[in-house]
């Protein structure tokens, strides 16, 4: 350290007691004039870039959800380059926090705001009320407002292909899922498993265990070992951390990377990777604000326009399976594939969809039922 | 023993009192200044890493009334854990008194809130408190209900541990995971959003029973005005009252609160019972304040800051609203730092648990005077 710099310290850490306090003195002598008058000052000059945020509910280093967000965070800065500023602020709880940081965001002069995760939909929904000049975009919810929309990814279409390949590689029939939350998305995700596990291996049965949070590697690792010791033998979650992966592998058992490659964190059990790709969309959601042609609405993209794929299939999975999936997921390029086509047989018996129907968005909303081959019920009291 | 440059401790005689208020301020001085080296070290400006800490988060009115709005829970909490500790009760299980508080709290929202709500079977008609509760009712049924929520938590480790002698420690730090699965039952199941896509999250309460903002356009609610009460109340039943010497003394010579026929029984649920009424209050508020609704997320963690929070605060009330602030404000700080400087968001646990690390350092000073090898002494 240099003797200007050390000087610097020292001087700092002196004057910081004083300093502390004269801030104190400044907020509290601030408390008279109105509050909105910091809302309006948001946006200083044109040429300035456009500055956009990003919230993530977990670390960005957690090799999954937030990760993959952050990856598309990053597509958005190598595309636009000096003409956008990205910044982001992480492991954001989903409770009266998440609407603190997303205001201080706004305040701060971002014109566009991703927040990404479900809980983050009350929140900001507030904010957004407050600024109207501020585009607001919120991922898996299903509120909006005239300045804030909603998009989503189809990962269940990755769910579907990673279970025709656990179809084919279980040795026990029974396949286990780590879940989050039975929100409609991760039922969604339970039952495309099971469907397309079952539709190359009729007498497939996935067992679910609940670990009620997003990101907790103790708890996801500690699901995961629950559903080895019941016999499942193949394993995919909807939780953001690599722990599932790598208790299978620690158990010889095979599992998925989910939300982006963990073919790293389990060479041996890794099957495959159901990965997001969220760049495209962040770079057309910018786009839309440069151009001045952002509209509210939801956007649910899918493999379709790549935005989520299962890559990375492992060299244990026979060519045959390759090639199925292969062909389902040209299927799912072209619109002939749909994962939910009837009949569709809850696990109760009853039909949730009838023969021939395809099923629409409105249908996929609302799913609050395991398909038949999913043990038990959806937690839930009604 | 004659240890070449080390320096020796020697224990005084009485502690030292104006080292014992220094001690905190030393130890957020020595944390500043591991924070300007870290900030260094990521290449980036000391000085206004400092400020994104230290200064930005009180700079103004709004940024500051979300300080104070993060400090109310902590404060409210750590003032009811200090009784406890002073009486040498060890509740560590705030957080699950915090839950219980904002599900009973929620609950008695839901209701109130009339057929609608998802308690709707419960209060048919137009609710059974109705003609009783005109809209001025509503509030302070909900903040009582959290109270009671809270101190009823908080029985069960004071009952189970004055009838059968089990650890408070143990069974409050269980009871806060009971508490937290009660919350996801109830959230995931009866009282969740009929509307709500099947995710976990009961309706929004009924604007009656909000509790109102200090000012308008931000979130600093009255619980804040309540928090600052509860300050000078706790400080004279601390030091002022009969109630309290008796705790005190329980809690620092049990021996001879025995000789002096101070009942153990009353100070353990005395102590028991308002902070886990204390804790029930501040999750009250926190879903009756910013809110709104009950989730899974009610609480990040408030019951076990506050301990920190308690002991920063030297377990006295003035020293807790400050460490409440504090703690708030660098943990605002952190999400600063994160979208004004791009520092990555675990540099905030970092500072909390170096401010930690060097008050314990410090309070050796407390309790013992630093003797230099070189130093000659004056006295014979």
């Amino acid at each position: 350290m240099t003797d200007r710099s050390r000087r610097q310290l020292v001087r700092l850490a002196g004057s910081l007691s004083a300093l502390a306090a004269a801030g104190l003195l400044a907020a509290c002598g601030k408390q008279e004039p109105a509050a909105p008058k910091a809302e309006a000052k948001a946006e200083p000059k044109q040429a300035d870039p456009l500055k956009a945020a990003w919230i993530y509910v977990g670390p960005v280093g957690d090799a999954g959800w937030s990760y993959a967000h952050d990856l598309g965070r990053k597509a958005v800065e190598a595309k636009f380059g000096s003409a956008v500023s990205t910044s982001f602020v992480e492991k954001v709880p989903e409770g009266a926090d998440a609407e603190r940081v997303i205001r201080d965001l706004a305040q701060q002069g971002n014109k566009i705001i991703f927040a990404t995760s479900f809980g983050y939909m009350e929140p900001m929904l507030k904010v957004a009320g407050d600024f109207p000049d501020v585009k607001f975009e919120h991922a898996t919810g299903y509120k909006s407002a005239p300045n804030m929309r909603i998009y989503d990814a189809s990962l269940y279409q990755d769910a579907y292909l990673a279970g025709v390949i656990a179809g084919r590689m279980t040795k026990t029939g029974t396949l286990g899922f780590v879940g989050s939350f039975p929100i409609p998305e991760v039922l969604r995700n339970i039952n495309a498993y099971t469907l397309g596990a079952r539709s190359v291996n009729p007498k497939v049965r996935t067992r679910v265990v609940w670990v009620n949070t997003w990101f907790d590697p103790a708890r996801e690792s500690e699901a995961a070992q629950t559903l080895i010791n019941q016999g499942a033998d193949v394993l995919l979650q909807n939780t953001d951390s690599t722990a599932v992966l790598q208790t299978a592998e620690k158990n010889g058992k095979f599992a998925f990377g989910w939300d982006s490659d963990m073919s790293a964190f389990g060479p041996k059990a890794h099957l495959a990777s159901a990965i997001i790709n969220w760049g495209p969309y962040y770079i057309k959601a910018i786009d839309d604000v440069l151009k001045g042609s952002w509209q509210t609405g939801r956007t649910i993209w899918g493999v379709k326009e790549d935005l989520n794929d299962l890559v990375k299939i492992a060299d244990v999975v026979p060519d045959e399976t390759k090639d199925l999936v292969a062909k389902i997921k040209a299927g799912m390029k072209d619109d002939s594939f749909e994962v939910f086509s009837g009949p569709i047989v809850d696990n109760a018996g009853k039909e949730r969809l009838p023969k021939d129907q395809k099923a629409d968005r409105a249908w996929k909303d609302k799913v609050d039922f395991f398909v038949a081959g999913v043990e038990g019920k959806v937690p839930s009291g009604s | 023993m004659r240890a070449g440059f080390l320096p020796r401790f020697e224990p005084r005689g009485q502690p030292s009192l104006a080292l014992s208020i220094a001690s905190p301020v030393i130890a957020l001085l020595l944390t500043a200044l591991l924070a300007a080296v870290l900030f260094v070290a990521l290449g980036k400006d000391p000085w206004r890493g400092l400020s994104v800490f230290f200064i930005e988060p009180l700079s103004g009115w709004r940024p500051a009334s979300e300080v104070l709005l993060k400090a109310t829970p902590l404060v409210l909490c750590a003032l009811g854990l200090s009784l406890c500790y002073r009486s040498n009760i060890w509740n560590v299980g705030a957080e699950g008194q915090f839950l219980l508080g904002a599900i009973a709290a929620g609950g008695m929202a839901l209701w109130l809130g009339g057929p609608q709500g998802a308690l709707g079977g419960l209060a048919a008609g137009d609710g059974p408190l109705a003609a009783l509760a005109g809209r001025p009712l509503q509030l302070p049924l909900v903040l009582l209900a959290g109270v009671a929520g809270g101190a009823a938590w908080a029985a069960i480790t004071a009952l189970l541990r004055d009838r059968c002698n089990a650890n408070e420690i143990l069974v409050s730090l269980m009871l806060v995971y009971v508490a937290q699965q009660l919350l996801s039952y109830l959230v995931f199941g009866p009282w969740k959003d009929p509307k709500g896509f099947n995710f976990p999250q009961t309706p929004t309460f009924d604007p009656s029973t909000w509790l109102p903002p200090l000012m308008a356009g931000t979130r600093l609610h009255w619980g804040f005005v309540l928090a600052l009460i509860a300050v000078p109340l706790f400080w004279f039943a601390l030091f002022r009252s009969w109630r309290g010497f008796q705790l005190d003394v329980s809690g620092q010579a049990p021996a001879a609160a025995r000789y002096a026929g101070f009942s153990a029984r009353r100070a353990l649920w005395t102590a028991l019972l308002v902070s886990g009424g204390m804790a029930g209050l501040a999750g009250a508020m926190e879903v009756a304040g910013p809110l709104r609704q009950l989730t899974p997320h009610v609480s990040t963690g408030y019951g076990f800051t506050a301990i920190i929070v308690a002991f920063v605060g030297r377990l006295h009330p003035v020293g807790i609203l400050l460490a409440g602030i504090l703690l708030s404000m660098m943990l605002i700080g952190g999400e600063y730092a994160q979208s004004r400087l791009g520092l990555p968001g675990a540099l905030t646990g970092v500072f909390q648990g170096s401010m930690l690390f060097m008050l314990l350092a410090c309070d050796t000073l407390v309790r013992s005077r630093v003797r230099w090898p070189w130093a000659r002494r004056l006295a014979p």
